[in-house]
């Protein structure tokens, strides 16, 4: 097959599995059916793609010209392609996943929750196949506007108040910041397309690039750096597929890419060492690191501790990015792969702890292992990828990111990514731990032995429906997998460096 | 044939108007009305094709050459307004025929038709003559019959609503004759190129500064400029569905046309920018209209109401597009004219068919109304987005040279603030759309409604799709506003 054939592939059938899911609405099974074969066809076109990048071939595609010199165009390059990969192959999980989810709960509308989780993954491919800044904001609205319904999918108040919060921080970022930045760049560099080594001329003001540079860390909402992370946490009133794909996955990966992607081929490594506002933003990243890892630890709410542990992350990837380093950049496109099977897999618990034993509370988890031993110790691996330490794939990352302050000489940014590594082991790893050896406290305190007898609802518990189980379990297992063969991607990673 | 086309354009429906008095027949009246639209649709194309390929068109009334005849003069600029104009007025008559049987009397229709033909000619004529009591005439022609379509809502509010415009409009018209009157005493011509030539020889004295300062207060109230915008939000909200998407797509753009116009063409830019701080004026009345309109916008209860005051805000923009008076700035302006048409045309066309169904259109009778009355609520969701200035929505494309336009001129704070004024919109736009897909219908409203009326809907996505059609392929609007610029500031004709 024509190699840019795929291309328009990989952004055709996402949208022609939202046409196959509004036709067979009726249908909950072929429905499903539907969005599993879609995902496995667009990861099978995404990974088609592999030998071809790899090889450094070039892939394009060009729509049209919306105005003069700037087109709706793609161009496959190997950072996206890590991006496209990930995106794709989890949504196939995460269908897996919300079969179960979506009916063990009873949740309502589902023909419009698949439509438009279809609609998302569109706008992602969109996102990581753009060949400017143009057609990547085109996407990156489309993202934002597609997953709104997704967040306020329960129509209570509450979540039309988070569905609020979402969609004011993300459009009020990337239109008061974002395309604001992308104009100015279009009005400096003449040309918005994205190109290794970046796009202004030697000699642009170093004032004016580093004010650019703050227009799009700050735009990028999606990164969540603070003071632009409230998003996040609200968004957490979505169905936990969502907040699995799109927050820890589709939105806020998109974001940090787009943030890579700026980095590497707008301004380049060279360019962005030589700009004073790296500096101040490098530390900015690193007292959001610090600063969410404080507040996920004072959470009790299992979801919003996710979210606020999943903006420290966020946090890492752009620090990755700003050391302008190689490392520091191989380290923050690895931890994008780590983080999303980490968080996905600690999304997916969360909510299988919900339809299961209809638990939200960190307090309530105690003793639950031995209900739930395959999402608690599916959990337990997870959180070790978070951390970053062995026996999972989050190991390399870290150590990346390490060596890219250590490249740089950032003693400080080291010693701040320690703490916080400390930090999050003392907000993700009592979890599991509690679960398993933690006694039962269905009231917020140790129960006795007698009292358990009591209480039906607790011998009741079982494990999550069996998609649910399969798709964390088959995450969970992708962690330790990445330890051994982290190759796939960091042969991509080398590629686009 | 083809070289009476600029009176044609004119005359069609000025003769038209009449004879809808005579066919009587609700329907037969509307196919009328709507056939005389489309016709002079058609003639505004060719104008613009022509002007497009062969440069101005001059042509002289009854034979007597200009400057002592009336001349009508069509370069790209009045040729692409001409155009926005018949083509907004066409999509808005294709939707009266039901809107107007529900919501006018039996015996008011064929007034409708007749004043709607009349306002039609009047804005026509506006933008097509070369000679500028004949822009007074016509102002006159058009203004008469808005007043009059505004005095036939249903509303008794609207009687008083249109009395207000009446003042406001007259005094406007009255500033606007005044100015006229001392040009001509000053110059002794009224022939804007005529005018345009004399004047630099008498730009010094204070008579033509006093003309241009009423010319100005003048056209600013009918276009309805902040802060002289109070009579606009009560007109729009009472009159007829139809007439203010009639009103609201078509008499502040010719309002802007004449603003330029004056300023460019007849003043010109120097005398302009020398006898008034005009930039200054300009972008700071705009910009001041953009956050004043969207924040009161906001907190409207009224929709209607709602997307009158956000027209003042995106007449905000237009006028900061010709206060930062570049090329990019004037093309964005002229962008914008055509974008907003086609977004307020769509938007409340698709108000039209909620009034059509349910009587009114309070943010109360939205909720729900994503399920109730799908196609109503997504065009009202798109054309919305469109006025945020989504990507791929024309409201982006202007968005983005008035920006461009901004800061390539080297004026950031116009830039982010005129970003920051497209994030109101959000806010106001977004309690709509949650109202329609968050909230469940009020019970008493969930039995009767129903979609609009075909005959409604049509034109309503017609517009809304030409909302997306323009976002995506631009090449039409942008080449003949880039043309269009380029020519006003006097650069090389296409």
């Amino acid at each position: 097959m024509n190699d840019s054939t795929l291309v328009q592939l990989g952004l055709l059938i996402p949208l022609l599995a939202l046409v196959g899911i509004q036709l067979t609405a009726r249908h909950a099974n072929l429905r499903e059916a539907v969005s599993i074969i879609a995902g496995t066809a667009l990861f099978a076109v995404v990974a088609s793609m592999y030998g071809p990048v790899i090889e450094g071939k070039e892939i394009a595609v060009h729509w049209l010209d919306v105005l003069p010199g700037m087109a709706l165009a793609f161009r496959i390059e190997p950072l996206g392609l890590l991006f496209a990969l990930v995106a794709s192959f989890l949504w196939i999980v995460t269908t897996l996943y919300a079969i179960g989810y979506m009916r063990g709960h009873g949740e309502e509308n589902q023909t419009r929750f698949f439509s438009l989780f279809a609609l998302s993954i569109a706008s992602v491919m969109g996102i990581a196949f753009a060949e400017n800044l143009f057609t990547l904001f085109v996407f990156y609205e489309l993202l934002t506007l597609c997953t709104y319904p997704l967040v306020t999918h329960a129509g209570t108040d509450k979540a039309r108040r988070g569905g609020r919060v979402y969609l004011s921080v993300l459009l009020g970022t990337s239109i008061g910041f974002f395309l604001l930045a992308i104009i100015a760049t279009w009005l400096l560099a003449g040309t918005l397309s994205f190109k290794p080594g970046g796009v202004f001329a030697p000699g642009t003001s170093a004032a004016l690039l580093s004010v650019l540079l703050v227009l799009y860390v700050f735009g990028v909402g999606k990164a969540a750096i603070m003071p632009f992370h409230r998003w996040l946490p609200a968004a957490m009133v979505a169905p936990t597929p969502v907040s699995a794909l799109l927050h820890a996955v589709a939105v806020v990966k998109a974001g940090v890419f787009v943030l890579l992607k700026v980095c590497l081929m707008i301004f380049g490594l060279e360019t962005l060492r030589s700009i004073p506002a790296t500096e101040w933003l490098l530390y900015l990243a690193g007292v959001s690191i610090l600063l969410a890892s404080i507040i996920a630890l004072r959470q009790q709410n299992l979801k919003k501790r996710l979210a606020y542990s999943t903006v420290s992350q966020l946090g890492y990837i752009t620090l990755g990015a700003l050391l302008a380093t190689s490392a520091g950049a191989t380290g923050s496109a690895l931890h994008i792969v780590m983080h999303a099977f980490g968080k996905i897999t600690l999304f997916f618990c969360a909510g299988a702890i919900l339809v299961a034993a209809h638990k939200t509370e960190i307090g309530e988890l105690r003793g639950i292992g031995r209900q739930m031993p395959v999402t608690m110790t599916a959990f337990l691996v997870a959180s070790l990828c978070i951390i970053g330490i062995p026996p999972t794939g989050g190991t390399w990352s870290k150590w990346y990111l390490m060596l890219g302050t250590f490249e740089a000489q950032q003693w400080i940014l080291m010693a701040l990514l320690m703490a916080s590594s400390l930090l999050s082991i003392a907000y993700l790893l009592p979890i599991p731990l509690r679960a398993f050896f933690g006694g039962n406290s269905a009231n917020g305190f140790d129960s006795e032995p007698s009292l358990l007898a009591e209480q039906g609802e607790a011998v009741a518990i079982r494990e999550a429906p069996l998609p649910s189980l399969i798709a964390l379990g088959i995450t969970a297992i992708g962690c330790i997998y990445l330890l051994l063969y982290p190759d796939v991607f960091y042969l991509l990673i080398k590629a686009g460096i | 044939m083809l070289s009476h086309l600029p009176i044609l354009q004119v005359i069609l429906p000025l003769v038209a108007a009449p004879s809808c008095l005579i066919i009587r027949r609700a329907t037969l009246v509307w196919l009328f009305t709507l056939g005389v639209c489309l016709a002079a649709l058609a003639v505004s194309a060719l104008l613009l094709q022509q002007v497009y390929t062969t440069g101005p068109i001059s042509y002289a009334l009854g034979g007597w050459d200009a400057p002592w005849g009336i001349e009508y003069r069509i370069d790209l600029l009045n040729a692409w307004v001409l155009l926005i104009v018949s083509g907004l007025s066409s999509a808005v008559i294709a939707a009266a025929h039901s809107s107007i049987a529900r919501e006018l009397a039996a015996g008011r229709q064929m007034l409708f038709y007749t004043l709607y033909l009349l306002c039609f000619a009047g804005l026509l004529g506006i933008v097509a003559t070369g000679d500028v009591f004949n822009v007074f005439v016509f102002l006159e022609i058009s203004s008469l019959s808005s007043y009059a379509l505004l005095a036939l809502g249903r509303d008794r509010r609207a009687l008083w609503a249109s009395f207000q415009y009446l003042i406001m409009g007259t005094i406007g018209a009255t500033f606007i004759l005044i100015g006229i009157g001392f040009l001509y005493m000053m110059t002794g011509t009224l022939n804007m190129a005529d005018l345009a030539a004399r004047l630099p020889a008498v730009s010094g004295t204070t008579t033509v500064l006093a003309a241009f300062a009423f010319i100005f207060v003048g056209i600013c109230l009918k276009l309805a400029l902040f802060p002289m915008h109070l009579w606009l939000p009560n007109a729009y909200s009472y009159a007829p569905s139809i007439v203010t998407a009639f009103l609201a797509a078509t008499a502040t753009k010719v309002a802007l046309y004449l603003l330029l116009r004056f300023t460019v063409t007849v003043f010109g830019v120097d005398f302009a920018l020398a006898s008034l701080p005009l930039e200054l004026l300009l972008i700071g009345l705009g910009l001041a209209g953009v956050f004043a309109a969207s924040a009161v916008a906001i907190y409207q209860v009224d929709i209607k109401r709602m997307f009158a005051y956000s027209s003042v805000a995106q007449v905000g923009y237009m006028v900061v597009g010709i206060g930062i008076g570049t090329a990019t700035a004037l093309q964005a302006t002229l962008l914008h004219l055509f974008n907003h048409a086609l977004m307020k045309g769509g938007l409340f066309l698709a108000l039209a068919g909620l009034v059509y169904q349910v009587g009114g259109c309070r943010i109360d009778s939205f909720r729900g109304l994503g399920r109730t009355m799908p196609w109503t609520m997504a065009a009202i969701a798109i054309g919305g987005i469109s006025l945020i200035g989504m990507p791929l929505t024309v409201g982006f494309v202007s968005k983005w040279y008035l920006v461009a336009a901004a800061i390539d001129a080297g004026l950031w704070w116009v830039a982010i603030l005129v970003v920051l004024g497209s994030l109101l919109a959000v806010l106001y736009v977004w309690r709509l759309v949650e109202a329609g897909y968050l909230q469940s219908p009020p019970e008493a409203l969930a039995m009767i409604r129903r979609e609009a009326p075909l005959g409604l809907l049509l034109p309503t996505w017609l517009l809304i799709a030409a909302n997306l059609y323009f976002g995506v392929d631009t090449r039409l609007p942008v080449a003949v506003t880039a043309a269009a610029s380029q020519f006003l500031l006097g650069g090389a004709a296409p």
